[in-house]
């Protein structure tokens, strides 16, 4: 039972849950920097679960396939003709498509760790996994773009052509702080946001519902049972934005390195 | 009650880039409902200013945690 379970059970004032609830040290001590902590852990799982899904799933590959090979073939498929084909171009795509893939299965399995009973704790709501998910893809879209386009070329690249001159260094400027500066800011934000808030909305209301079913009167009871019916479908919501934060991630991650690869503007 | 104005803030800041989406995304639908087979060609310019827009609202909510 969490401190906030048993202060609740206690008839106690109710503390609102905050950004304490996602600190989760397993091994080593609150200050330390090597801590091995709970969404540690998680995300190692996560990789040998995704890695014995698709081993499993590709193993007995048949004309017919199986379920499992089905679900496989389904998501790579989703992944590939949806996104990798679509936004990078049939040229280049295959060489993206094990980062596209595996940043896909990776952060979908490890945000609906959040609503699978008995884990619940989506790991990108630590924000050091978000950051380095994002920092693979802004070094991959960068070094792919300086690579077809030689330095100088690249930046000459993000000014569109036929502006009327006094306009460059303003359009320079603006489309610099984009690529370099708000693009990998966003990207690791907009994961970890969406997972620390629906972590906490789902805190709020199951614990908002232990506390008044424990410690109120008959009026607040019902109150209770309402939070509780709502903190299930909010469940359901969380589920609903787990995958699409995923395939978002996965998205612009395809469409950042289709912009670097792109000839003309 | 005691709380943070902070997230106050955050919230009227989320105003913005909420009706922004919305008005991308309704723009997104209606050109794919217009004209399906320009899906391709709109999708990434669709996404493009989505995550412009939401940048706007995650800045604050970074604002309204750090300040």
């Amino acid at each position: 039972m969490s401190p906030l379970a048993l202060a609740a059970a206690q008839g106690e004032e109710f503390t609102s849950p905050g950004k304490e609830d996602f600190w989760w040290p397993i091994l080593g001590s609150d200050s330390s920097a090597w801590t091995l902590t709970r969404p540690a852990v998680m995300a190692l799982v996560s990789v040998a679960l995704i890695a014995w899904f698709l081993l499993a799933a590709t193993r007995h590959r048949a004309i017919i396939p199986g379920r499992l090979q089905f679900i496989g073939e389904g998501a790579y498929g989703f992944i590939r003709e949806g996104i990798g084909r679509d936004l990078i171009g049939s040229r280049d795509f295959l060489k993206f498509m094990p980062l596209l893939f595996a940043q896909f299965t990776f952060i979908l399995l490890n945000n609906l760790f959040g609503i699978i009973p008995f884990v619940q704790y989506p790991t990108m709501s630590r924000y050091g996994f978000p950051v380095a998910l994002a920092a693979i893809t802004y070094i991959t879209f960068h070094a792919v773009g300086f690579h077809r386009k030689g330095f100088v070329g690249y930046f000459k690249d993000l000014v569109p052509p036929g502006l009327p001159s006094w306009i460059v260094p303003v359009i320079f400027l603006l489309e610099f702080v984009d690529k370099f500066l708000t693009r990998p800011l966003t990207l690791s934000l907009r994961l970890f946001a969406n997972m620390f808030a629906g972590h906490l909305l789902l805190l709020v209301f199951i614990l908002g519902a232990e506390h008044l079913l424990l410690t109120g009167g008959p009026a607040l009871k019902v109150a209770g049972v309402l939070s509780g019916v709502l903190a299930i479908v909010m469940t359901f919501f969380e589920a609903l934005v787990e995958v699409l934060q995923a395939y978002i991630f996965t998205l612009l991650t395809a469409l950042y390195i289709g912009g670097a690869l792109a000839e003309e503007h | 009650m005691t709380g943070n104005l902070n997230l106050v803030g955050f919230g009227l800041s989320a105003i913005g880039p909420g009706v922004g989406i919305g008005l991308i995304f309704a723009a997104y639908i209606n050109g794919v409902a217009r004209q399906p087979e320009a899906r391709g060609m709109l999708q990434p310019i669709a996404f493009l200013g989505f995550a412009l827009a939401e940048a706007l609202a995650l800045f604050g909510l970074v604002l309204a945690f750090v300040l």
